[in-house]
């Protein structure tokens, strides 16, 4: 197997915390990939270091075999990287169908385009409630998503995470305050993104961690501790020590 | 057709056609003063409804809108000084296709070099830097001896068109009004457009925004470059209109009340920026006989209406109207 995305000595720190503390890591192609770790680990750093919203102090990405360790945020989206986010980040003045779609038109070159009203486009509006209904927010479509709950939020992002359509999804703890039901959806939901593409997850549910995750990386304190699959991690005495065992 | 609208369009062609009948009304009935009320009116919203694609849709603050006005107006008087006076041979005209090229084409360039500037900064750092290139702008006007420095210049004949007379106060009128009417359109087509919805998105959420892979900086600066170049053809009618040029068009206080016309009419609306400049006239023109404080009782009106409604004059029907609108909106949901 190939590797896709590789982490050179990543380094993030701010002020004095060390978020991201000397990162080395091989993400192969195809497969989903965990990163487990406390709170503070650095998690939701790392995957901001690798879309580029945030800039490391040293050390170097590459993706596909490229250096992409100086590419702005909006370009490595066009290379096929796209992330989730932990804290729901949507355009809570639009409405729901409008976010996804917009996921939509990213795809498809560049939007310099003055003429046509976007709402006209059938086929990205009904690619984008094609998502939606997959993910059962269809009758939510026409809503202003400031108006969602919380879980459906949730849900918005992994339709757009979806839509994105990216060769490598980073999703930052899908899971997080979702209900036990929107949880069980949420898992099968990642199964199924499974297998064509490269998923880095980030969860804390471990129960969801190990029924989805090929490998897992354990991160503590900015730094991977251990690399391997679940039941090398499950059996690993370091990664008790540190992480499991303090539940 | 009419049933197809929106209703927002619907009340936008209204407004409208009151400003095409008032006018001839006016002079009819012998009161030709209101038509220069009406027409400055007019070309005000045209510069609000400029100002209301990047600071409404774009969510771009900028306190220096006011530069293109002056821009647009120097483009007309500068030319036609050099016609009757000689001198600068290049641009001397009388010509009213050479005026709104300049005014259009140096606003656009003026837009673009500023906004590569300013638009790599946020907040209050992008008000700042907008209103400090327009001042920039205002000083080297005030500096040029050639254009009758800080009194101005008084424009000794007004752009040339075929078929056209705009020394007839109620073509130029019209003309405007046109103009106004185009605008709107415009700006309705592009915040619609699929440039549009990434404007209005960037606005919305930035860093989703550019983690879809937008270069929100791109699609801003291209907002910003229409934004000012119809602001500039703006500048052009009012030089048209006032034939007197001077730096003040351009002072930050002008930039300041074209902002308050956006937010008073309310942001992000087709008909607020125009419903803005008209509470905008009609206060001035109320108080200012008065007193010279006349700026108080509009402020204080744009603080009750950024307080108590939800987004200006526009916001304020639509909550009164809120119960039948929600359902209006319901309605159209199930179709
Ligand atoms: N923008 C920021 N400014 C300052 N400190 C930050 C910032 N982002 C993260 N941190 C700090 O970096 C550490 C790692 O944070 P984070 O990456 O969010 O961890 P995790 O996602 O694993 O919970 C924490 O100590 C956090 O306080
Ligand atoms: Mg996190």
């Amino acid at each position: 197997m190939s590797s896709i995305l590789e982490m050179k000595d990543l380094r993030k720190s701010y002020g004095g915390v060390t978020a991201t503390d000397g990162v080395s890591l091989s993400v192969e192609k195809n497969i989903l990939h965990a990163i487990i770790g406390p709170n503070g680990a650095g998690k939701t750093t790392l995957i901001s270091l690798l879309s580029g919203a945030v800039k490391p102090d040293g050390g170097k990405i590459f993706f596909a075999g490229k250096d992409i360790t100086s590419q702005p945020a909006y370009s490595r989206a066009k290379v096929g990287i796209s992330r989730s986010y932990q804290i729901t980040s949507l355009i809570m003045s639009m409405s729901v169908l409008d976010n996804v779609a917009l996921a939509i038109q990213a795809r498809s070159g560049h939007s310099f385009k003055f003429i046509k009203p976007a709402k006209s486009l059938t086929k990205i509006r009904s690619e984008a409630l094609n998502i939606l209904k997959q993910i059962g927010l269809a009758d939510r479509a026409e809503d202003l998503t400031s108006n969602l709950s919380h879980g459906e939020h949730r849900l918005v992002e992994i339709a757009i995470a979806l839509a994105s359509n990216a060769q490598c999804m980073m999703l930052d703890e899908p899971m997080a305050g979702l209900g036990p039901e929107e949880s069980v959806r949420m898992i099968a939901f990642i199964k199924q993104l499974k297998g064509s593409r490269t998923i880095l997850l980030i969860e804390h549910d471990m129960d969801a961690v190990f029924a989805l995750a090929d490998t897992i990386s354990v991160l503590v304190y900015g730094k991977i501790i251990a690399t391997g699959s679940p039941d090398e991690i499950r059996n690993n005495e370091a990664v008790r020590h540190a992480y499991l065992g303090e539940e | 057709m009419f049933g197809t609208l929106s209703r927002s369009s619907k009340l936008t062609l209204l407004a409208l056609l009151v400003l095409a009948i008032l006018p001839p009304i006016f002079i009819w009935t012998g009161n030709s003063f209101y038509v220069d009320l009406a027409t400055r009116l007019v070309i005000l919203a045209i510069a609000a409804v400029s100002l209301n694609l990047i600071l409404g849709y774009g969510g771009m603050i900028s306190f220096g809108h006011a530069a293109y006005l002056g821009i647009g107006a120097y483009a007309v008087g500068i030319p036609a000084h050099h016609e009757l006076y000689g001198g600068f041979e290049a641009i001397a005209s009388f010509g009213g296709f050479t005026h709104i090229f300049l005014a259009v084409g140096i606003s656009a360039l003026f837009a673009l070099i500023t906004g590569a500037i300013c638009l790599r900064t946020k907040g209050v750092y992008f008000i700042m830097i907008t209103m400090a290139f327009a001042q920039m702008l205002y000083y080297l006007l005030v500096s040029l001896d050639e254009y009758g420095a800080d009194d101005g210049l008084v424009i000794d004949a007004r752009s040339e068109f075929p078929l056209i007379n705009l020394d007839n106060s109620l073509q130029l009128y019209f003309v405007c009004l046109a103009s106004l009417a185009a605008a709107m359109l415009i700006v309705r087509t592009v915040v619609h457009s699929r440039f549009g919805m990434v404007l209005q998105g960037a606005k919305g959420n930035e860093e989703r925004m550019t983690s879809l892979g937008y270069n929100v900086y791109a699609y801003r600066l291209v907002a910003y470059v229409i934004s000012g170049a119809m602001c500039g053809f703006a500048g052009a009618l009012l030089g048209n209109f006032t034939t007197f040029i001077s730096p003040e068009m351009m002072a930050w206080s002008r930039s300041g009340e074209l902002m308050f016309m956006v937010i008073l009419g309310g942001v992000a609306t087709t008909l607020g920026p125009l419903l803005g400049s008209a509470a905008f006239i009609i206060i001035e023109e109320a108080f200012s006989s008065y007193t010279i404080y006349w700026h108080l009782p509009f402020g204080l009106m744009l603080m009750a209406v950024v307080l108590y409604t939800n987004g200006g004059i526009m916001g304020m029907k639509f909550k009164w109207r809120s119960p039948s609108a929600e359902k209006g909106t319901q309605e159209n949901g199930t179709k």
